[in-house]
């Protein structure tokens, strides 16, 4: 087994005065049969339903709303225990509570007795939200590749439609790491107006080129795989190989060189006595990667996999905001900014966060720019639960 | 004053490059004066190095109400956050230390962590009021780059520093041969981020030679302030002057 992930530590049981509790998803049909939502990049769909969470209690004036938006592999179920987890094939939920329990909670950095927390799952994923997975009307098959591409912006418009349904004009904070620090960027580029604040950890304007490069080799992984089929393997076994190896490729990405000399250095897994010579699990690394890649296919979709690797390639805030200028792009923004980098994240490094932050005072923008010390690597903003939590908490009070 | 061993000159280091240069018996009798004036001045009192800025009070009086400010080297914000709250200032500061950039956020001020020694390329010309670089000037690798970026970002420059020419300082490195060490520089040689030493008079002589106006100037001396007189290159302490182009 590998090592606990730091973050876990710090769950909390349902019943715990920090735990949000019993949670249970909604959804909205935020576009209804017989409408569609046009999409950035071409093509429209419809209908579209998308699950959502929400902790804490929304205000009379419907102003204490904290929106998060999730990462990559992320979802809705940000804090407290799924209580249908079981009833929705969920199981792995019923482990450990939502992927940013340490931080979503009462008293917590973002705090849920002063917050109303929401986070819908994404366009084009795999956890209630329309994706590939969801049945074409047309067809009345799953969508497999003939969904269509989507994009951060088309997740961010949708996410307005959601905010709308729900009476709010306007959040105190969009807060989101990694892919979700890009739609947190896109959220106040395209809705200035909406967002009076934003909180991008890990992330920056656009992936660079080695980002690219990984999640290429990650689809390759899958679209290369026999059981892909073209995409319709909904009705036969998944292409776990694929999307596990493209899982533990892209974990390697969330690492620093440093933590996994830390975490693992070259130790042989418990059990295995020195050199085998064989293929098998030596190594505490492989050890960690195999896990990561089996729990990985127990609960994502392929092919929602390559949409959303697709969605995070071609954002490029410069290019939809400022005719290819950052700089151009931020004078759209009126959200008070807090940009967050890691020193040893490789994925988003330090220097591409700070870039947006340089392209913000350019334009006179205050801004807030902390590129905190950590071993963690792009994973840090999951698990550097003390010093994120206390930027958020700072920056949510002021 | 610290207290040290009487300077010793070894033979064998001290060749023509140093005493034997100066003028027959220049330094005894210099070394005489300055300890003789040592002699009839009080010792300062005691104060930690890093009491409350006097600066602060100053700037917090010639910033106007709403001003662009921009802290180069803000440390925890403290300044930033009392222009904040008593001129409504737009602030924005830059530091390098990460506790102290954690310090500024709880705060509520804005603030890019950066080592100011990349400079400040990325700020558009004229983009604020004023400029403050308190203390931080004899840190950098680049003074006088810093010092011309500052007015190219901002129409006015507020920049404190230890004066490096105070006659205790004098004293200290005269009568003991080595660098100085005195209750505003702690600091010894191998351990001080006083990188570039310098003094009253050398930054004088920069503003007249880059064209720069001092439009007014301040000494800080045994505790109290005082507009800038003629003789404080030798008895101002720390030195805060407000410059423009």
């Amino acid at each position: 087994m590998a090592p606990a992930k730091k973050d876990e530590t710090h769950a909390t049981p349902p019943d715990a005065p920090g735990s949000v509790g019993w949670t249970e998803a909604q959804t909205a049909c935020l576009v209804p049969a017989g409408s569609a939502l046009a999409l950035e990049i071409g093509g429209s769909i419809g209908p579209v339903s998308v699950e959502y969470e929400t902790y804490g209690s929304l205000s009379p004036a419907k102003d204490n709303v904290v929106f998060i938006a999730h990462a990559l592999s992320g979802d809705a179920h940000v804090a407290g225990w799924d209580r249908r987890a079981a009833e929705t094939g969920r199981t792995w939920r019923q482990k450990k509570p939502g992927w940013w329990d340490a931080t979503v909670g009462p008293g917590k950095a973002i705090d849920t007795n002063r917050f109303f927390v929401i986070c819908p799952n994404v366009l084009g994923g795999c956890y209630g939200t329309t994706g590939p997975s969801s049945v074409d009307p047309a067809t009345g098959k799953p969508y497999g590749l003939r969904f269509p591409m989507v994009t951060v912006g088309d997740w961010v418009n949708l996410h307005m439609r959601l905010l709308d349904a729900l009476g709010i004009e306007r959040v105190q904070a969009v807060v989101g790491g990694s892919l979700g620090g890009q739609q947190a960027l896109e959220m106040a580029l395209a809705h200035p107006d909406r967002v009076e604040r934003s909180v991008i950890l890990a992330a920056s304007a656009r992936l660079s080129v080695q980002g690219l490069a990984f999640n290429a080799v990650g689809r390759y992984c899958i679209l290369n795989d026999p059981k892909f089929a073209g995409g319709d393997y909904y009705d036969s076994d998944a292409p776990g190989p694929g999307l596990a190896a493209a899982r533990m490729l892209a974990h390697i990405t969330y690492l620093s060189d440093e933590g996994m000399h830390e975490k693992f250095g070259r130790r042989l897994q418990d059990g295995a006595g020195g050199r085998q010579a064989g293929f098998g699990i030596e190594f505490a690394v492989e050890s960690y990667l195999d896990y990561q890649g089996r729990a990985f296919v127990e609960r994502f979709d392929a092919n929602s996999y390559l949409y959303v690797t697709r969605a995070m390639d071609y954002y490029d805030a410069a290019a939809t905001w400022g005719g290819g200028s950052l700089t151009e792009a931020c004078r759209l923004i009126r959200s008070k900014m807090l940009i967050v980098s890691f020193n040893s994240d490789w994925l988003y490094p330090p220097e591409d966060c700070k870039e947006l932050a340089l392209a913000l005072t350019q334009v006179n923008r205050p801004v807030t720019y902390a590129n905190v010390p950590s071993h963690y690597g792009h994973d840090s903003f999951l698990v550097e639960t003390e010093k994120v939590g206390r930027l958020l908490r700072s920056f949510l009070a002021h | 004053m610290t207290q040290r061993p009487p300077p010793s000159i070894d033979p064998l280091l001290v060749t023509d490059r140093s005493v034997d240069r100066l003028p027959q018996g220049l330094y005894d009798q210099r070394a005489a004066e300055l300890s003789k004036l040592l002699a009839t001045r009080p010792a300062p009192p005691d104060r930690p190095p890093t009491a409350a800025r006097w600066q602060d009070e100053i700037i917090a009086r010639e910033i106007p109400k709403g001003a662009r400010v921009l802290d180069l080297g803000c440390g925890d914000g403290a300044l930033l956050e009392r222009l904040m709250r008593e001129l409504g200032v737009q602030a924005q500061g830059l530091e390098i230390d990460p506790e102290a950039v954690f310090c500024c956020v709880e705060r509520g001020v804005p603030v890019i962590q950066t080592d100011l020694d990349e400079g400040l390329r990325r700020f558009p010309d004229q983009a604020f009021d004023v400029v403050v670089l308190e203390e931080t000037l004899q840190t950098l690798a680049n003074p006088r780059e810093m010092l011309a970026e500052m007015l190219r970002v901002g129409r006015r420059g507020m920049v404190s520093f230890p004066n490096f020419a105070h006659w205790r300082v004098l004293v200290d490195l005269v009568a003991s041969g080595r660098m100085p060490v005195t209750e505003w520089l702690p600091y010894q040689w191998y351990e001080t981020a006083n990188i570039h030493p310098f003094t009253l008079q050398d930054l004088l002589d920069w503003s007249r030679d880059s064209g720069v106006r001092v439009v007014s100037g301040y000494a800080y001396e045994n505790g109290a302030v005082r507009t800038l007189g003629a003789d404080d290159n030798l008895h101002a302490e720390e030195v805060l002057i407000v410059v423009e182009k």
